[in-house]
Parts: structure tokens; C-alpha cells; sequence
């Protein structure tokens, strides 16, 4: 096994054990810090592939400010362990896991089968286009249509979200 | 693959941070006593100079009180985020040019990353984690109230402290702080050196600024106000799990100062030594000294200021934060966006 | 390279936006009141739907091939436009009412416009996700307007969680559809369309793209979300999700489906046809039971969105033309219907119960005659817009071999002159006893003449419609 397979492995196993513990965790805090170390095992993920950008990008956004937020909220509130939730177990309950489980096999399924078409991936390409320059590039020219989209659309989530939360509007 | 050589810098590196954040705390203590008109410590060794090793021998032996309806396990794991991030950033800092060793030339910095600024914003965003856990998991009022304080407080001081560094990073055209370092080579009118700070005076104070915020010292250290939360988010801690918050507070200190002067003061260069003609181990230390001087300077200041100002209050620190270092910072971005196009035209 | 061109394709988009952006400063800087921020919406509409008709004979791709602007998409923007003026017309009175008026609602229609049109006009799959979400935002919040009313929270609160969860869906099936194409521009996924067609990777992206955008229009079994948010909205709010939200819903779905993907015949329309006949079904049976007028409108759109599926289903240029223009019935009858509701309501929220009709042809004749014009239009009756709408969607249908779509959607909308035509019933046949309701103010009044004019005009001038949108037919 090479080191890079290795990476891939383990930070894969750590990710998908630490998304469990994101749902199961009674305590909101060990949820939040469940997802915290699946954003870093993302991160690692994104290294591998060559992703430098995106994967510091990945810590910063997401487990620097939005997880930040997260936790601010949830001490705020003094959640404590979340009881009411996981202790009756009803049929719906039973049947939307068994779809939602359903639901996963097939899409293993289908992943599984499609794996041989996968395009392999290309050392050269990735190391020349995770770069900060040819993102920075792309993002100012063909996507810049989008860049400038995003930029509408955080502009009405800021009006909103003040409209919601404003104390008192005059 | 040489693993030797990252093993030997760390090792290097990660001793001589512990122990200049020893120096700086009996220098804080020392500097802040002379300008109270106090002695400071003067008892243990000679004129007091020993005082820190004894607070280190005292903090590991003493118990290690976890209160009872404190989550231990988070409890445990705050102290040790903050540390590994106090310590973990200095990775990416250069603190010399290249010194010839044994016939070899050896970069002075741990990990050369091409995302440098990134990976040091990154980390500082996750040293949020370890006051805000320790104020959650203490499970008491002044401590949550201090890890809140924080977590708002470094957040909002975070955007300006990223924006204030992208005039430097469009000036140099690069995010590895080497780089950026070599960038401040060389000297306008021929005698004043190419520094950041120079040309970049706004992104320099707002960045400035920021530091102080994200290192907690006076005059943002709400999140432990030690009048309004006893101690803030630490209040639940003693033994050594203080030892590491407050040693990481002073590593924090040491690592923004390094970044100041990487980024805004030239880094390693000392002015017009080339001409020197000294010889290049020689020209190598003295560059080393020159970068510890500069930082020596930062440290010294942030003591002065920390005696200088009062402390903010909360809103008063809400308000600098986002209705005035975030609009001039990013209006410094504007600016030098629109410098560097008249100057390329 | 941006040219000239590229800014004059995506003209609308930028008259809404300097509107936007214009009321946020005025707002800001408390130059006018909320009616001042009113004025400048419904200029900018104006402005907005006056550039879209410029571009009506203009077709091209803009900006690196992230949006494009033909006949269709201009004609929707129209359509979006309208909507959007005739609610802005009916907010101001249905508000003040309620000492709610503030200008915000104006900026987050106008923001939630700029998405519906993106979405209309997206040439990538990558505008379509920035579009449905900005619409999306806006509209969580508008179902939360009044804030103080925990009714709208629910609403808002419910629409919110389960769009995110939507949103997820079609973002993953992006990914997927990225991954097996290597592209998210739609030109490059048509052209690679006919190679991977059948590949499984491509198949479950497709997938999860309906299963988003289904849950946007509100198709069963996607549609849970909908009487709930519905009823709790403000009425004018809910008029227009229901509206101008699903017709862009519908615009994305039959571009990325019949443009893009030319699904005539194959499995994906089989799945579309099977969800087309569910929501028919459903929406049209649960409606019956429905006491509530917003309630009932509610299970009535999640109908009316098996009838566009249906077109969607068909997979041809005639379903394309049919759902457009099934959107335009059904946009102008709703928007009326739920103006009219929104005038019957009573500040605590009463006011919208069947009950609460009766007799009021005796002492608001008009109103009556419109409200009953619309309950016609609904029911799919001749001369009116949805009579039409529903003939085109169910032809297209029949030539795309699906004429047992067709059959369902013929008894299902015979199921469904039951509870509109019970509205009318309500309305003529019964004695009044309840309080007397004032005539309602003018704003709204125009609001009910557009609409209603509107129903009569595409219901007896089809062609002439259908030229606008689509030239070559």
C-alpha cells in the first residue's frame, strides 16, 4: 500500500466515523466537534488530491468560522444532551431508516459498479490546477459570472438574516 | 526522503519557542513592574531571572482540579488545542535566509507551504476552539461567558486581520511568507529599505490591531477580564492545563510578533549588510539576530500598550472591530489595487 | 473575454439588480418610506420586463456560457416581472393592514426575482444552483415576513429546513452529473448527453436533480412541505411562491430536461410521467377535503405541477411549449386568486375559510365575478387560460405516447371541479350572513384587472402568446 492509499484510507475511516458520531452524539457540543475533525479528515482528503487551496480553505470557512458560529449558538442556547429525540422509536422512524438505508445501497450500488469508469486521476493536471493562481484565475474569468452571483446572494441572506433577527425594527 | 533535517528544525525551533516564551513572560512581568515603578520578581535567582523556570516546576506539581460538572473530556482537550496551535504555526514563518552548514545551504524555516498565509490563518481560526471549549466545559458562568466573549471576539477580528494582509499579498504576488519575505529586498531611493510596512501603513496598523485581538492582550483581553469574569474562560483550570494556556497565550504573542515582522518589517533582512563583505555563516546569524531584534521590538510594544490602554468594553470592541478596521481595511485593498494599476499602467 | 454583447443578453438582470441594490441604499439612508422603496420596485419591474421584451428576438450565451438568453427566457422574465409587480401591488395594502409595511420585503422579491431569472436563464448547472438558492433564501424569509406571528415561523422555519435538505439532494446530483460529464455547462452535458445517457453514475444524478427540483415545484412526493408553508405565509408572500417560484422551478426543470437532456422516451421520463400522474392524483383528491382557501390552493398547485410534469414527461418541444404556456395560465389565475384572498383576510388571520365566502356575490358582486373567473381558469374551463395551458400540456403528452398521462390528468381535473367550482357555489348560491367586507383599495384593484384581463387574453389568443415564446412554432 502506498502512502498516498494509506492516507485515503485512514483519513476516510476517521471521516465517516467522526460523521457518525456527528448524529449519534446526545450532546450538541461533541456533535459539533465531530464535525469539526470530519471538515479536518475532508481537508486531508482535498491534500491528497493536490488541493492545497481548497483544502486550507475548507479549515478556515468551515471549521475556523461557520463551526465557530455553531458552537457560539449552541452555548449560547445552554443546549444540554438532547433526550426527547432518541428515545421513542416509532414506525415512521423504522420505515424512514429503512429507506434511508435502502437509499444508501443503491447508491453504493451504483458507485461501485460505475468505479472502472472513473477517470484515473492526473498527478500533473491536479498539482497545475489546484494552485491559488489557476483558481484565482478561473474564478475571475469564466466563472465570474457565478463569483458575482454568490455575491447577490450573500447580500439577501445578510438582509433577511437581519430582518429576522433585528431586536426591534422601527 | 531526508526526514533528519525537518526533525532537526522542529526540534530547534519548537525549544527555542518554549523557551523565549519563558524569557517574555519574566520580561513582561519585568517590563510591566518598571513601568508601575514596582520591583517585579526579584527573588529567585539572581534579580528574579529564574523566577519562570520555578513557575513551571511549581504548575506541573501542582494537583490538577477538574470540578465535577465539568466535561472532562473536553475539559482535557482545550488546553491541549490551544497549544498545538500556539506551537504548530511558527511551521510556516522563516526566521533567517538560507545558512551555509557543513558545506549545505539549510532554509530557515520549517515548512516552506505555498499557502503560507492561508495555513496561518487556518490555525489562528482553530485556536478559537481552545477558549471556547475551555470556557463551555468548565461548566461555569464566568468561564462560558469568557469562551462566548471569545469566540465573537476572534471571529470578527479574524476578517480584518485577512484583509489587512491582502495588500501585502498583492504587493508580493505570492502566499508563501518566504517569498514575501524576499519581496522586501532591495530599497527605494536607494536607501529606504523595500518593507511592507513602508508601503502598506494601513494594512500594517489594522494588522496590527488585529494581533493584539487575537492574542487576547490588553486592550482586548475581554475573555479573560479578570474584574468582570475572575479569570474568563480559564477560571477552571490550574496545574499544568493553566500552564499551557498561559504559556500558549505568550507562544501566541512570540508567533504574531514573528508574522509582523516576515510580513510588514522585512522579515530577516537587515539594511545595506550585503555590503558588508562579511562572511556568509556571519552575514546568515547576523540575519537571525536582526529578525529576533525586530520581534523584540513587537513584544516590547505590546507590553507598553498593555499598560497604556484601558480595556475595551464589549461593544466598544464590536464596533471598532466591524464599523471600522473591516471598512479600512478593505478599502486598503481598493486602494492599493488602484495604486498598483497607476504604477503598472 | 466580456463583449458588449454579453451585458446586453443579461440586461434584465442588471436593471433588477441596480433596482435592488438602489433600494437597499434609499432604505439605508432613509430617504423614503416602505411605499417609496414599493415605487422603485415596481418602476424597476417595469424597466425589468420592458428590456426582456427587447431581447425577445435575441439568442446567445453570455458571460463564458453561464447564462443564456433566448425567446423563452425573456418571455419568462416577463412573466416573473408581472408577478412580481402585481405582488408588490397587493403587498402594500395587505400589509399596511397589518402594520407590517417595511421595505425589506421589497428587496428580498426583487433578490428572489434575480434567482427565478437566473434560473430561467441559467446555461450551466452552476447558475441553476446559484438561482434556485437565492430565490430559495428570499423566499424562507418571506414566509417568515411578520416575524412576531408563530404561524409564519413554522412556516418559515419548516420551508427552510427541508429546502436545505432539497438543496442538498440537487447539489450532490450535480456533483454526480459533474463527475460522469466532466462539465456543468449545459451545452456540454447536451452534447455528451447521448453517450452516458445510460451510464448508472449519470442516472443517479439525474436523480437526485429531480428529486431537488422536485421538491421545489412541489410534486409529489416532494410536496409535503407545501399546505403547511402555504397556509402559514402571508397571503401575498404565498401568491407569490406559488406562482412565480414554481414557474421557475418549472422553467429549470424543462430546460435542463427537454433542452439538455432530451429525455423523450426513455426511463427518466417514465419516472417524471409516474410522478406526473401521483401529484395529479394526490393534490387533486386531498384538495377535496380541504376547508381552508389557502389550504386548499395549496394541494391545488401541488396538482397543477403533475399537469406540468406531465409536459416535462413529454420530453418534446411541444411539452416545452406546453408548460410554458400552462405557466402562464396558471401564474396569472393564482396570482389573482390569492390576491383576492388576501383582501378576504382578516388581520388575525380569518377570513380564509370556505365558510367565510358565502353570499359574497350579494354584497361584492365584482369581486365574486372575478374570484369565479379564476375558479373557472383553475378547473381548466373554456375560454379561459387554463383551459388552454392544460389542452397544450396534455396534447404534447399524447404525441409523446403517453396518453395514459393524459387520461389521468383528464379525471383528475374533472375531480377538481369539484372543490373549485364548491368556491362558486359558496359564493352565489348560499346567504350571506357574515360582516361586510369594504371594496379593496386600488392598487389591489389594478392587481385583480391585470390578472383577470389576462386570464381572458391567453385563454382566447393562445397562438399569439405561444409566438412570443417560442417563434418558431
Amino acid at each position: 500500500m502506498t502512502l498516498e492509499q494509506l492516507m485515503f484510507y485512514g483519513l476516510g475511516a476517521v471521516g465517516i466515523g467522526s460523521g457518525l458520531l456527528v448524529v449519534t452524539r446526545r450532546n450538541p457540543v461533541m456533535s459539533a466537534l465531530s464535525l469539526v475533525l470530519n471538515f479536518f479528515c475532508l481537508a486531508g482528503l482535498y491534500l491528497t488530491l493536490n488541493a492545497q487551496f481548497i483544502a486550507v480553505i475548507q479549515i478556515i470557512v468551515y471549521a475556523g468560522a461557520i463551526m465557530v458560529l455553531f458552537l457560539f449558538v449552541i452555548m449560547l442556547l445552554n443546549l444540554r444532551d438532547e433526550r426527547a429525540l432518541s428515545d421513542r422509536l416509532s414506525a415512521r422512524k423504522i420505515i424512514g431508516a429503512g429507506l434511508a438505508f435502502g437509499l444508501l445501497l443503491q447508491v453504493l450500488y451504483i458507485l461501485m459498479s460505475a468505479a472502472d469508469g472513473f477517470p484515473q486521476k492526473d498527478e500533473a493536471l491536479a498539482v497545475s490546477t489546484g494552485t491559488v493562481e489557476v483558481i484565482g484565475v478561473q474564478l475571475f474569468t469564466t466563472f465570474l459570472f457565478p463569483f458575482e452571483i454568490t455575491s447577490l446572494l450573500l447580500t439577501a441572506a445578510i438582509v433577511g438574516a437581519v430582518l429576522l433577527a433585528k431586536k426591534k425594527l422601527d | 526522503m531526508d526526514l533528519l533535517e525537518p526533525i532537526i528544525k522542529i526540534a530547534v525551533v519548537l525549544g527555542a519557542l518554549l523557551t523565549a516564551s519563558a524569557i517574555v513572560v519574566l520580561f513582561d512581568r519585568k517590563f510591566s513592574a518598571y513601568i508601575q515603578n514596582r520591583y517585579g520578581p526579584n527573588r529567585v535567582g539572581p534579580g528574579g531571572w529564574m523566577q519562570s523556570i520555578a513557575d513551571v516546576v511549581k504548575l506541573v506539581m501542582k494537583e490538577d482540579i477538574v470540578p465535577k460538572a465539568a466535561n472532562r473530556f473536553v475539559h482535557d482537550l482545550a488546553p491541549m488545542i490551544s497549544i498545538t496551535v500556539a506551537l504548530t504555526t511558527f511551521a510556516v514563518i522563516p526566521f533567517g535566509d538560507t545558512i551555509p552548514l557543513f558545506g549545505k545551504e539549510y532554509n530557515l524555516i520549517i515548512a516552506d507551504v505555498n499557502v503560507g498565509i492561508l495555513y496561518i490563518l487556518a490555525m489562528t481560526g482553530m485556536g478559537v476552539y481552545g477558549l471556547t471549549l475551555a470556557g463551555w466545559s468548565s461548566n461555569n458562568k464566568y468561564s462560558l461567558f469568557g469562551g462566548l466573549r471569545s469566540s465573537a471576539q476572534l471571529i470578527s477580528y479574524e476578517l480584518s486581520m485577512g484583509l489587512s494582509l491582502i495588500g501585502v499579498i498583492m504587493i508580493a504576488g505570492t502566499l508563501q511568507i518566504d517569498d514575501i519575505v524576499r519581496s522586501q529586498t532591495g530599497y527605494w531611493f536607494g536607501w529606504i529599505p523595500q518593507w511592507n510596512v513602508i508601503s502598506q501603513p494601513i494594512g500594517f496598523i489594522t494588522f496590527f490591531v488585529a494581533s493584539f485581538a487575537e492574542t487576547n492582550r490588553l486592550p482586548f483581553d475581554l475573555p479573560e477580564a479578570e474584574p468582570e469574569l475572575v479569570g474568563g474562560y480559564h477560571t477552571e483550570y490550574s496545574g499544568m492545563k493553566f500552564g499551557l494556556f498561559f504559556l500558549s497565550e505568550y507562544a501566541n504573542m512570540i508567533v504574531s510578533s514573528a508574522l509582523i515582522t516576515a510580513l510588514f518589517l522585512g522579515g530577516w533582512h537587515l539594511p545595506f549588510a550585503e555590503t558588508w563583505g562579511l562572511d556568509p555563516l556571519v552575514l546568515a546569524l547576523l540575519k537571525i539576530g536582526a529578525f529576533m531584534f525586530k520581534m523584540f521590538i513587537i513584544i516590547s510594544f505590546y507590553v507598553v500598550i498593555r499598560w497604556t490602554l484601558p480595556r475595551f468594553r464589549y461593544d466598544q470592541l464590536m464596533n471598532l472591530g466591524w464599523k471600522v478596521m473591516l471598512p479600512v481595511s478593505i478599502a486598503n485593498v481598493l486602494a492599493t489595487g488602484v495604486v498598483m494599476l497607476w504604477l503598472t499602467r | 473575454m466580456l463583449t458588449y454583447t454579453d451585458f446586453l443578453l443579461a440586461m434584465p438582470l442588471f436593471s433588477l439588480t441596480v433596482t435592488v441594490l438602489l433600494i437597499i441604499a434609499t432604505e439605508a439612508a432613509r430617504v423614503g418610506r416602505a411605499r417609496f422603496s414599493q415605487f422603485l420596485a415596481i418602476t424597476g419591474l417595469l424597466v425589468t420586463s420592458l428590456l426582456a421584451g427587447l431581447n425577445l428576438r435575441e439568442s446567445g450565451v453570455a458571460f463564458q456560457g453561464m447564462i443564456a438568453t433566448d425567446a423563452a427566457s425573456s418571455y419568462l422574465t416577463i412573466l416573473l416581472s408581472l408577478a412580481g409587480i402585481v405582488t408588490a401591488l397587493v403587498a402594500r395594502p395587505y400589509f399596511e393592514h397589518r402594520d407590517a409595511h417595511r421595505g425589506e420585503f421589497y428587496i428580498l422579491l426583487l433578490f428572489a426575482i434575480i434567482g427565478m431569472v437566473l434560473m430561467a436563464s441559467a446555461n450551466d448547472l452552476i447558475t441553476l444552483f446559484l438561482g434556485i438558492e437565492l430565490m430559495s433564501f428570499c423566499l424562507y424569509v418571506l414566509a417568515g415576513f411578520e416575524r412576531t406571528k408563530d404561524k409564519q415561523n413554522e412556516s418559515a422555519l419548516k420551508y427552510f429546513l427541508l429546502g436545505a435538505f432539497a438543496s442538498a439532494f440537487l447539489l450532490y446530483g450535480i456533483a454526480l452529473i459533474y463527475g460522469s460529464v466532466g462539465s456543468t455547462n449545459l451545452d456540454a452535458i447536451a452534447r455528451a448527453y447521448a453517450g452516458i445517457s445510460n451510464q448508472p453514475l449519470f442516472l443517479l444524478g439525474t436523480a437526485m436533480l429531480i428529486v431537488g427540483l422536485g421538491f421545489k415545484v412541489a410534486a409529489v412526493p416532494f410536496h409535503m412541505w407545501a399546505p403547511d408553508v402555504y397556509e402559514g405565509a402571508p397571503t401575498v408572500v404565498t401568491g407569490f411562491m406559488a406562482t412565480a417560484g414554481k414557474s421557475a422551478a418549472f422553467a429549470a426543470l424543462a430546460i435542463v430536461m427537454i433542452r439538455t437532456f432530451d429525455i423523450g422516451g426513455s426511463t427518466t421520463a417514465d419516472v417524471l410521467a409516474l410522478l406526473a400522474a401521483a401529484s395529479m392524483v394526490l393534490g387533486n383528491v386531498v384538495a377535496i377535503a380541504q376547508t381552508n382557501l389557502k389550504r386548499m390552493l395549496a394541494y391545488s398547485s401541488v396538482a397543477h405541477a403533475g399537469y406540468l410534469l406531465a409536459g416535462v414527461a413529454a420530453g418534446t418541444a411541444e411539452g416545452f411549449a406546453g408548460v410554458f404556456l400552462y405557466l402562464t395560465a396558471y401564474t396569472v389565475t393564482t396570482l389573482g386568486a390569492f390576491a383576492v384572498i388576501g383582501w378576504h383576510e382578516r388581520t388575525n388571520d380569518e377570513g380564509t375559510s370556505l365558510d367565510d365566502y358565502v353570499g359574497l356575490s350579494q354584497h361584492q358582486p365584482v369581486i365574486a365575478a372575478v374570484m369565479a373567473l379564476y375558479m373557472f381558469s383553475l378547473t381548466g374551463i373554456p375560454p379561459f387560460a387554463g383551459f388552454i395551458g392544460k389542452y397544450y400540456v396534455f396534447m404534447a403528452a399524447v404525441r409523446a405516447d403517453l396518453t395514459w398521462l393524459a387520461i389521468v390528468g383528464v379525471l383528475t381535473s374533472a375531480v377538481s371541479a369539484f372543490y373549485y367550482l364548491r368556491v362558486i357555489v359558496m359564493m352565489y348560491f348560499r346567504e350571506r350572513d357574515g360582516e361586510h367586507i369594504p371594496l379593496p383599495r386600488i392598487p389591489v384593484m389594478i392587481a385583480l384587472g391585470i390578472t383577470a384581463a389576462l386570464v381572458i387574453v391567453v385563454g382566447v389568443l393562445p397562438s399569439t402568446v405561444l409566438q412570443l415564446f417560442m417563434p418558431a412554432m
